[in-house]
């Protein structure tokens, strides 16, 4: 055998004993349930959309036209709108509601910080889906709340504003999504350094200073994700709008799965998807560096 | 100046759970002192400089600082800050935020606190760093930075939490010096904590030797090292060769003992001295017996066999057999004689000068 020849095969046996190469292999099969479950269809969609609906078939000619009408009618404006704002609401309400539980259990959980967090993620021992239709339970006409209300005296009749509004897409979402936001926010909060807090009161803080001096700062990268994790799959929610929000809850997600199911205008339905990911991204974006800024004014 | 002490702690105690951290302290630091809480770990000397600085509260006990009751306040309202071990910089913040985070709180100026800044960042010899970020220094910057940011509060004590253990031999030498001189500079009274006899010894004005939640001694360096008052104490701060000896008469302040090889002698009772059957413990630091060379006499002599041998350079240690002791003798010698061509099995001639032994209480 030449050395010409044994060269080359002891450069692919280091290849493949190399960190590089096992690192591919290890994450090779996520990579290619992603490319085939995510990617794909995501460029599946955008392909879509600068597509054409032609009574049955699909006219493959590009255009933007889906675009056009995704932006400029007024009732997909208004339905973009709608989602984001109530997606800000649930977000910036999950948010503040996770915060101070986060900071009870990294601060005061003392020995029984794993039984707080499994205490706070009992609720997904039930479906999703439950929890939303036991909301309905909550919120409805002769629901609980209305009824105690009743039997207690404070109201004669019930309050009819409680269910299907976007209120209670509000109320249903954060109570859906507010373990999400507790556990990246408490892993954040673990992470400081308590010398550091100290090093804050040591130098004149009040306790009240040191949060919002010292622990918010660090604990702002636990609290953007909370933000993020909450916010951009509440855009684009489908079950809780339709089960309790009513007609004016209505968010975008029904709007693309009317054009898919029964309007039957698939690349439609894509430019709307396509906008919704773009307008979350934008948003997400936005409100990273508007957290970054708050967190500077406060120093 | 008045007489009232700068801090003054009486009683005490700090307890977590059935575990005594602190047993009933009571200690005076004088206004413009260098004291050091000197111990091995888990004695209690951290504690006590949390209590000081008013991150914990004492379980009984109270502390007074720069005459004012201070048992109840927290860390914030004390006129103390505190250097921490691990220096705690905040990562958030850049050099000079971190040194002005304290200043904050006082509303200045922009450019009166950006000179203040200025002004201690010069006093720990880092001038040109205010934008760096913390996780952009060394760990002697970083510990400069700690200095400065407690500093420029001007408190009236500053508290050293083993500021330099995390550094190397070289750095923390340095850093030794410099920090004796900055506390001669700003004459604010240091209490610094540290399990390093050598530190302790070499930057206080005074040293409290602490053992399992108590203070065991507390005294000038010299009169620590000189005369210890208990076994644990000599033992934690060098060398000791201890002897065991048997008491003759006991007059007031004084004991006649006769020790073995040593002969009989007459010394001073260490404070708190209790004798325990007649027995009594008496030490010598090793390079307090010396070898003779030669013909060379000396009135008191001790003649033994070198058992073995370390060397370190400038030094020599020899183990001494010496008929009729217990245990070798230990002894270091500097090496300009050449105790380093001593070699095992050679015998020996020992001087020692009878003020150089020290009674001591035989608590280990």
């Amino acid at each position: 055998m030449t050395a010409g020849a044994t060269v080359p095969a002891a450069q692919s046996r280091r290849w493949r004993e190399s960190d590089e190469a096992r690192g591919l292999a290890l994450i090779s099969p996520t990579l290619l349930y992603a490319i085939a479950l995510l990617l794909l269809p995501v460029m599946i969609v955008i392909l879509y959309s600068f597509w054409s609906q032609d009574y049955l078939t699909i006219d493959r000619t590009f255009t933007l036209k889906n675009y056009q009408e995704a932006l400029f009618q007024p009732i997909y404006r208004d339905l973009f709108l709608r989602s984001l704002s109530i997606s800000l609401v649930v977000s910036v309400t999950t948010v503040l509601m996770a915060y101070p539980i986060a900071w009870y259990i990294s601060f005061h959980g003392g020995r029984n910080k794993n039984l707080w967090l499994f205490l706070v993620t009992i609720p997904f021992l039930t479906s999703y889906l439950l929890r939303v239709l036991s909301w309905k339970v909550i919120l409805g006409y002769e629901g609980v709340l209305n009824t105690g209300l009743m039997a207690s005296g404070l109201i004669h009749e019930p309050i009819t504003s409680l269910l299907y509004n976007s209120n209670a897409v509000v109320i249903t979402l954060v109570h859906s999504w507010v373990a999400f936001a507790i556990l990246p926010i408490y892993v954040s909060l673990e992470k400081i350094d308590r010398s550091l807090i100290e090093a804050g009161r040591d130098l004149g803080d009040t306790a009240l200073q040191s949060l919002i001096r010292v622990v918010l700062p660090l604990s702002l990268p636990g609290v953007i994700s909370a933000f993020l994790i909450v916010m951009i799959p509440t855009v684009g929610d489908y079950v809780t709008p339709k089960l309790v929000g009513g007609k004016d809850g209505v968010m975008i997600a029904t709007a693309i799965q009317v054009n898919f199911g029964r309007a039957a205008n698939w690349p439609l339905g894509a430019a709307l998807s396509v906008t919704t990911m773009v307008l979350v991204s934008a948003a997400a974006g936005m409100i990273v560096l508007g957290f970054r800024a708050l967190v500077r004014s406060v120093r | 100046m008045t007489d009232e002490p700068m801090i003054r702690i009486e009683g005490l105690s700090k307890a977590y759970g059935e575990f005594l951290a602190l047993d009933d302290v009571s200690l005076t630091i004088r206004e413009g002192e260098f004291f050091s809480l000197l111990g091995p770990s888990g004695c209690g000397k951290t504690t006590l400089l949390r209590l000081i600085a008013g991150f914990n509260a004492p379980t009984a006990g109270t502390i007074a600082i720069d005459g004012k009751a201070s048992t109840g306040l927290k860390a914030n309202q004390r006129p103390t800050n505190m250097v921490f071990q691990n220096y705690a910089i905040f990562p958030h913040l850049d050099v000079a935020e971190n040194v002005g985070y304290g200043l904050k709180r006082l509303r200045l100026s922009r450019a009166e606190e950006a000179r203040l800044v200025q002004e201690a960042l010069d006093m720990v010899q880092l001038p040109d760093l205010g934008r760096r970020r913390a996780n952009e220094l060394s760990g002697g910057q970083r510990q400069r930075v700690a200095l400065a940011r407690a500093l420029v509060m001007r408190p009236k004590v500053l508290l050293l939490d083993e500021p330099l253990s995390a550094l190397d031999k070289k750095l923390r030498e340095e850093m030794q010096a410099e920090l004796r001189a900055l506390q001669q500079q700003v004459g604010i009274t240091f209490v610094l904590v540290t399990h390093d006899q050598y530190e302790a010894l070499a930057l206080s004005d005074r040293v409290a030797v602490m053992f399992n939640g108590r203070i065991a001694q507390m005294d000038t360096p010299m009169q620590l090292y000189q005369h210890p008052v208990t076994r644990q104490v000599a033992d934690f701060l060098g060398g000791m060769n201890f002897l065991d000896s048997r008491i003759l008469d006991e007059t007031g302040e004084r004991l006649t003992v006769e020790t073995e090889r040593f002969g009989r002698l007459t010394l001073a009772k260490p404070a708190g001295f209790a004798a325990a059957g007649g027995r009594a413990t008496v030490g010598i630091r090793p390079e307090r017996l010396r070898v003779l060379w030669d013909d060379e006499r000396a009135e008191h002599e001790i003649t033994g066999t070198v058992a073995s041998r370390a060397y370190f350079g400038e030094t020599t240690s020899l183990a001494v057999r010496v008929e009729g002791l217990d245990a070798p003798l230990s002894i270091v010698e500097t090496n300009n004689f050449g105790a380093d061509g001593l070699l095992v099995g050679a015998e020996i001639r020992l001087a020692y000068d009878p003020d150089a032994l020290v009674l001591m209480s035989d608590l280990r």
